[in-house]
């Protein structure tokens, strides 16, 4: 609607953010074929497309000097570091011999099965 | 001019010119200056408090069950009370608010040529965020059942549960004050990055920058990027402790390791924090009394910076024995070992710095050189501790209590000494006396070496470092081991009592000693081209910068030093 | 009175905007350990996704539209901003703000309905993540529009438009978080 030439340049925001609201259709769908690598890839891949997105668009990470994206890169590593560094402790739930008891004994009486998972092998959550 | 030497001569600010009233100028004042007081007097009030502790549960393990003069007998609660604030006293509200908000509060804007913080008003918030968190903490000493006893790291499930921990009040007001202040100290840090980053002089590039001031602002970002997860972490605590969930609750699948992880992945850098603004001040002290040119600057900067990065790869050192992955163990004590090297870099740079200088033994000269002395012996003793396997046997025995007081002690005390001593005469306008200041650090330094020395040895016969009377422990409480406990009590009464020393010293010269003049030392930092004390502004024109900070000495010129906002 | 100091722009950054990004690496390490903790957890607990399959995935998904529309508003509150069209700017952060009423108020009737079935933060491994990131998010929602209440309040007034942009940046931010809020609360189950 503003077609002005003020800035030093335009993005049309409303297209974005449809691109945007399709992907969330997009990432809601995808999952409920139930199959695995569809779900990660739609609810997950599509988090980090649509957060890039945002950034890169909303954000004006793509006009941002470099010095920004370095300080915004530094925090990201960290958090990675920190994932990698605690997660082969807590990403488990059994060890050698260790093992966390997950009895949730007081599960509100709507839910129809209580917990299952006592002691199992690193499954994942699918 | 002179008006402003006038308005400092009243220090009551009763009749200032610009009155404002004296709460208004002290308490609710947004000048950088004032704000660093603040943090610094409050800290210092505080490591009076922290020392007393000490002092209290030294007396308990040297005569046990004796009546401690000015407490009483200790119990075995007030005990873990006592030895537990006394670290996170020591740690979050002396060498935090003094070193890296009370110093950069003081000297960044002065340093870089700008008459105040970018965000002054953020400024005076961050300290009265602080200062809540300080009437939260004395509150959770004084509330029913006790302050928080489960030592400054609060692991769970002794923290999380008040069946345990008997302090359902204490622990959570410790909690909360402990995230207030973390709060307090991300505001005051983005406003160091950002000042240091765009507020700087004219003419002043990023390697113009003096030394303190980078190690201040990566020291701020350090915090900055790794407290993250420790807040999200306490606030998990803090609904286990009072809503009863169960983040930390192993027996509800919980995980206590992971809080050990959060709060070390922010607690390992945090060393860092604190250990870079006094490798500043004691690179700004010597190249000064040396008067030489720092050596090699721009190595050291980077040094820091992987100093820095480094110190975000060593926390889970600290739970070797905690029964973490052995391969994450095996990475972890590579990497402890590794950050040895940019930290030896830096003490050889200083080393290097003196090799052929003029050095002049003035008393922060002095404490500067202790803290080289002093802390490399920390970081040596470290080594041992870094490597798994010789951690398994020192873990939680004196040797670590020996090894990181040999780190803490000369970052919390030895230099901010020696920034005090050489920044004096800048914030007050007139000179400590020099006799009595190097009475207070020899009668520092050496019972120094002797509360710890015999900690080292303490710790290595097997000492474990969580009980309260070793006479239950009948191969710890030898009469060898016992005279060595004593000793260490012994010292630590001796230096408490120089410390009087320098409290006098200090308040006496603030009003009675003699003036200084713009630049004392003859230094060339920005900060001494300011009158002292500085008026509100800082300069009547902002100065503008030429040169780096180190220039001592340079041939062929008159004056050994060359200021920065010289033209030529 | 402004320090000069607040005026210099060494690294040709404006300075609320590079205390913005600052903020914004010290907002990602809260919400990374959130966040990272619970993913490590989640993966060690498949009982987790029985707990999570009583979440309401249709009441994401409205939020997560709800907050990229107040997003788009943001981004042209700041358009406006930048044509120095302050109550346009104004008008359009009032809209942002309405976005993050309605995502709230669709977060109280989601809890409510939580509660009331019996899911409380004790409930479980994941009732306690699922509060405390979400939580903590809504707190981040709120703080959001009250400072940009405020800074709409001025920008009406053409003062200060620079803060259009810094309050639109941190918003964005809250938007992103709450996209992988979303996967990671309600799909994942």
């Amino acid at each position: 609607m503003s077609a002005h030439a003020g800035s030093h340049h335009e993005t049309n925001y409303v297209k974005v953010w449809a691109l945007l609201l399709v992907l969330l259709v997009v990432s809601v769908v995808g999952p409920m074929a139930g199959i695995k690598v569809v779900t990660l890839a739609t609810a997950f891949g599509i988090a980090f497309v649509k957060a890039y997105i945002v950034a890169r668009k909303f954000m004006h990470l793509d006009l941002e000097k470099p010095i920004v994206h370095w300080i915004l890169a530094l925090a990201l590593v960290f958090m990675v570091l920190m994932y990698a560094g605690i997660s082969p402790d807590v990403g488990r739930d059994s060890g050698q011999r260790w093992e966390k008891t997950s009895g949730w004994h007081h599960l509100p009486p709507q839910s129809e099965h209580t917990s299952e998972g006592q002691g199992g092998e690193h499954a994942p959550s699918h | 001019m002179a008006n402003h030497h006038d308005t400092h001569d009243h220090h009551d600010g009763a009749h200032a010119h610009h009155d404002e009233g004296w709460f208004k100028k002290y308490f609710w004042s947004t000048d950088h200056k004032i704000i660093g007081f603040q943090y610094m007097f409050t800290g210092m009030l505080l490591a009076l408090l922290g020392a007393f502790m000490a002092y209290v549960f030294r007396m308990q393990l040297a005569f046990p069950g004796q009546a401690v003069p000015g407490w009483g007998v200790v119990s075995p609660g007030q005990y873990n009370m006592l030895i537990t604030n006394h670290g996170s006293i020591m740690i979050f509200w002396v060498a935090m608010p003094v070193l890296i908000a009370g110093f950069g509060n003081y000297i960044i804007p002065l340093m870089i040529g700008a008459d105040d913080m970018v965000f002054p008003r953020l400024n005076r918030l961050s300290y009265q965020l602080f200062f809540v968190s300080v009437l939260l903490l004395i509150a959770s000493l004084v509330v029913q059942n006790g302050g928080f006893g489960g030592a400054w790291t609060a692991y769970p499930p002794l923290s999380a549960n008040k069946d345990f921990n008997l302090t359902p009040l204490g622990s959570s007001l410790w909690l909360g004050a402990v995230a207030v202040e973390f709060v307090a100290f991300l505001l005051g840090g983005i406003n160091f990055i950002v000042t240091a980053m765009n507020a700087r002089a004219p003419g002043m590039k990023a390697f113009d920058v003096p030394i303190v001031v980078w190690t201040i602002v990566i020291a701020s970002i350090l915090f900055m990027a790794s407290v993250g997860p420790l807040v999200a972490g306490a606030v998990m605590l803090l609904f286990d402790q009072l809503l009863g969930t169960s983040f930390f609750n192993p027996n509800r699948g919980g995980d206590p390791i992971l809080w050990q992880h959060l709060f070390w992945f922010f607690g390992h850098p945090e060393v860092y924090v604190v250990l870079l603004p006094a490798m500043g001040i004691v690179a700004e002290v010597m190249t000064v009394f040396a008067r030489k040119k720092l050596f090699a600057y721009k190595t050291v900067i980077y040094t820091i910076v992987a100093t820095g990065v480094l110190s975000f790869f060593v926390w889970a050192h600290h739970q070797f024995v905690a029964g973490i992955d052995p391969r994450m163990a095996n990475v972890f004590t590579v990497t402890t070992v590794l950050i040895s090297i940019p930290i030896a870099e830096m003490c050889f740079v200083y080393i290097a710095t003196l090799y052929g200088g003029s050095i002049t033994l003035s008393t922060p000269m002095l404490w500067a050189l202790a803290f080289m002395a002093e802390f490399m012996l920390g970081g040596v003793t470290g080594i041992y501790l870094g490597s798994s396997g010789a951690d398994i046997f020192f873990h939680d025995t004196y040797f670590v209590v020996a090894h990181f007081h040999y780190t803490f002690f000369p970052i919390a005390i030895i230099a901010v000494m020696s920034g005090i001593t050489y920044w004096f005469p800048k914030m007050f306008g007139r000179h400590m006396n020099d006799f009595w200041g190097k009475v207070h650090f020899w009668g520092t330094i050496i019972p120094f070496n002797g509360i710890f020395i015999p900690l080292f040895v303490l710790g290595a016969a097997g000492e474990h470092r969580r009980i309260f009377d070793y006479h239950s422990f009948p191969h710890l409480a030898t009469p060898e081991l016992q005279s060595l406990r004593i000793i260490a009590t012994v010292s630590l009464v001796v230096m408490l009592a120089f410390q009087p020393v320098f409290l006098v010293n200090y308040i006496v010269s603030m009003f009675r000693g003699p003036k200084a003049d713009k630049n004392p030392w003859k230094a060339n930092t920005l900060e001494w081209t300011a009158d002292s004390p500085p008026p509100h502004g800082n300069w009547a024109e902002l100065p503008n910068c030429y040169r780096g900070p180190y220039e001592y000495s340079v041939e062929g010129r008159e004056l050994d030093y060359w200021p920065q906002n010289e033209k030529a | 009175m402004k320090p000069i100091a607040t005026t210099r722009s060494s690294m040709n950054i404006a300075t609320g905007k590079l205390a913005v990004w600052w903020v914004l690496v010290s907002e990602i390490v809260i919400f990374g350990g959130v966040l990272g903790s619970y993913i490590m957890n989640r993966i060690a607990h498949v009982e987790w996704g029985e707990q999570a399959s009583h979440t309401n995935t249709w009441a994401g998904a409205f939020n997560t539209f709800v907050l990229l529309t107040s997003s788009l508003f943001a981004v042209l509150a700041h358009q406006a901003a930048e044509k120095h069209d302050g109550k346009k700017a104004a008008q359009y952060l009032y809209y942002t703000c309405f976005g993050g009423l309605i995502f709230l108020i669709v977060k109280s009737f989601e809890w409510a309905h939580e509660i009331r079935e019996g899911f409380v933060i004790q409930s479980g491994g994941f009732w306690g993540y699922y509060y405390v990131a979400a939580g903590l998010h809504g707190f981040h929602v709120l703080a959001g529009m009250l400072v940009m209440l405020w800074v709409a309040d001025s920008a009406k007034k053409n003062q200060d438009l620079h803060r259009v942009e810094n309050v639109g940046l941190y918003w964005h931010f809250v938007d992103i978080v709450w996209i992988f809020l979303f996967p990671l609360l309600y799909i994942a189950k």
